[in-house]
C-alpha cells in the first residue's frame, strides 16, 4: 500500500467528510422532526393526514434512497420548472427517508407506554396535550432511543449514495481518486476509516444515552 | 336522623355497559362531604367501573353523575377541570417512571394548576413527610417498594387538593406486609374528614374506615348500611354469602398432646 498517497489524499477526504456530516446531521434532525409529526398524526389517527402519513411511510420505506434522490433531483425540476440545489436535495432526501423510519420508531415507543400512565395523568386533571407532553412522550422517547440510534447509523451510511447527484461526499472523492490514480486499495481503506470516524462515535454515544434513559425499561 | 352535610356527589340512574354486557345497571348514590364510603362486592360486580365512571374515564350509557352540581362527562371540554377535584388512586401504583418522587407529586400542581414551583415543592414535601417518604424525595419510582410507591401515588393525588378521593383496590397488588402501611395513610385521611369512595377487598379495613358500606352485585346496590350492622348482621342473603367467602373453617381438628 502506498501510504504516501494516502497522506496526500487525506485533505480531500477530510473535506468530503465535513460535507457528509453537514448533510447527514441536518437530514437527521429533519427526519426527527418529520418522524415526530407523522407519529403524532398516526397516533391520534387524524383523518386524511393519517392516510397520507401511512402512504408516505410505506412509499419511503420501500423504495431505495437512490431512486428517491433521482426523482427529487432530476424528475421534479422538470415538473415544477425549478431546479433544486444538490446539497439541499441531499438533506431533504435524507430527512424524508429518515422521517419514515423515525415515525415508526416514535410510534412503537408511544404504543409501548402503558395505558395506565395516560389514565393516571388524566385523573390528575391534565389535558390530553399535557399528558402527551409531560408523561407519554418522554417515556416513548426513552423507549425508542435504541431504534433512533439504529436509524441514525443507517441514515449516515445511506449518505454514500449522494455522489449520484454529484455531491462531493466521501464516496465521490474515493471514486474520483480511483479513476484518476488507480490507487484502489488505498482509497477504499481511507473510505472505510472515514466512515468509521463518522459513525463509531454515534454508536458509542447512543449506548451511553440509552443506558442513562433506561428508567422506562425498569417498570415503574 | 337527617344528615345535614352537603351532598358533593350525586349519581342518578347510572348505566354503563361494554357492548351487551351491562356492568352498572341504574345505580343511584349520594355522597356527602366528609363521608367515607366503602364499596365491596364480588369480582365483576362493577366496583372499579363505578369509580372510573365517576372520574369520566368511561363513557356512560345512561343516567348522570353530578359533582358539585356539575355534570361529569368524559367527552366534555371541562372534564380536566372536574378531574382536579377527584383524586384517583389505582391498583397498579402507576407513578411516572421518568420523574423523581417529588417531581411525580408536583408535576400536576405545577403544570395543571400553574402553582408557583416553590410552593408546589414545599407542599409536595409536606405530603411526602405525611406518608413517611420524605427521604425518598429524589429517588426514582423503580427504587421504591410497592407499598412505598402506592403511598407516593396517594400523596400525588392529594397534591391536587381534591374534594373526593377515589381509591380503586389500592392494596390488591401489594405484598401482605405492605398493605398496612398504605391503609394507615387512608385511615389517617378518614380521621381528618376527607371524603372518600373506597373499593377494597380488605374487610377489616373496610369495617374500620367506612361510614357507610355499599354492597354491589350485578351493577346494583344490593345492600347498604353502617359497617357495624352490615358486617355483623347483613340483611340480604347475598351479602351474607359474600362475607362468608372471607372466612375459613378449619379442615383438621387439632389435638394437643402432652
Amino acid at each position: 500500500m502506498d501510504f504516501g498517497a494516502m497522506v496526500d489524499y487525506l485533505p480531500l477526504f477530510e473535506q468530503a467528510m465535513w460535507l457528509t456530516l453537514r448533510i447527514g446531521w441536518i437530514g437527521i434532525l429533519g427526519s426527527l422532526v418529520i418522524g415526530l409529526v407523522v407519529a403524532m398524526i398516526t397516533h391520534y389517527k387524524i383523518p386524511v393526514l393519517y392516510q397520507i402519513s401511512l402512504f408516505y411511510i410505506e412509499l419511503y420505506r420501500n423504495t431505495p434512497l437512490l431512486i428517491q434522490l433521482f426523482f427529487m433531483y432530476f424528475a421534479l425540476p422538470r415538473v415544477l420548472g425549478v431546479g433544486i440545489d444538490a446539497e439541499a436535495c441531499g438533506m431533504l432526501g435524507l430527512a424524508l427517508l429518515g422521517g419514515a423510519y423515525m415515525a415508526e420508531s416514535f410510534r412503537s415507543g408511544l404504543e409501548a407506554v402503558e395505558p395506565i400512565q395516560t389514565e393516571s395523568a388524566l385523573s390528575l386533571g391534565m389535558t390530553k396535550a399535557q399528558v402527551m407532553r409531560y408523561v407519554v412522550l418522554p417515556q416513548a422517547v426513552s423507549l425508542s432511543v435504541q431504534s433512533f440510534v439504529a436509524n441514525i447509523i443507517f441514515l449516515l451510511k445511506e449518505t454514500s449514495v449522494f455522489s449520484a447527484i454529484s455531491l462531493m461526499d466521501l464516496m465521490f472523492v474515493a471514486k474520483d481518486l480511483i479513476g484518476l490514480y488507480y490507487n484502489t486499495t488505498e482509497c477504499l481503506v481511507l473510505l472505510v476509516i472515514f466512515y468509521l470516524i463518522i459513525i463509531l462515535p454515534v454508536s458509542i454515544l447512543g449506548t451511553v444515552v440509552e443506558r442513562k434513559l433506561r428508567y422506562g425499561a425498569f417498570g415503574s | 336522623m337527617a344528615d345535614e352535610r352537603e351532598i358533593v356527589l350525586r349519581i342518578e340512574n347510572l348505566t354503563k355497559s361494554f357492548g351487551d354486557n351491562v356492568v352498572i345497571d341504574g345505580l343511584d348514590l349520594e355522597v356527602r362531604a366528609g363521608e367515607v364510603i366503602v364499596v365491596i362486592g364480588p369480582s365483576g360486580c362493577g366496583k372499579s367501573t363505578l369509580l372510573r365512571c365517576i372520574n369520566g374515564l368511561e363513557e356512560i350509557q345512561g343516567g348522570r353523575i353530578l359533582l358539585d352540581d356539575q355534570e361529569v362527562d368524559g367527552r366534555s371540554k371541562n372534564i380536566a377541570q372536574i378531574r382536579q377535584k377527584l383524586g384517583m388512586v389505582f391498583q397498579s401504583y402507576d407513578l411516572f417512571p421518568h420523574k423523581t418522587i417529588i417531581e411525580n407529586v408536583t408535576l400536576s400542581p405545577i403544570v395543571v394548576q400553574k402553582r408557583p414551583k416553590e410552593e408546589a415543592i414545599a407542599e409536595g414535601e409536606a405530603l411526602l413527610e405525611r406518608v413517611g417518604l420524605l427521604d425518598k424525595r429524589d429517588d426514582y419510582p423503580r427504587q421504591l417498594s410497592g407499598g412505598q410507591k402506592q403511598r407516593v401515588t396517594i400523596a400525588r393525588a392529594l397534591a391536587m387538593q381534591p374534594e373526593i378521593m377515589l381509591l380503586d383496590e389500592i392494596t390488591a397488588a401489594l405484598d401482605p406486609e405492605m398493605v398496612h402501611e398504605v391503609l394507615d395513610v387512608i385511615l389517617d385521611l378518614a380521621r381528618e374528614g376527607k371524603t372518600m369512595i373506597i373499593v377494597t377487598h380488605e374487610m377489616s379495613f373496610a369495617r374500620a374506615v367506612a361510614d357507610r358500606v355499599i354492597f354491589l352485585e350485578g351493577g346494583h346496590i344490593v345492600e347498604e348500611g353502617i359497617p357495624e350492622l352490615f358486617f355483623t348482621n347483613p340483611k340480604t342473603e347475598r351479602a351474607r354469602e359474600f362475607l362468608h367467602t372471607f372466612e375459613f373453617t378449619a379442615v383438621r381438628s387439632h389435638t394437643v398432646e402432652e
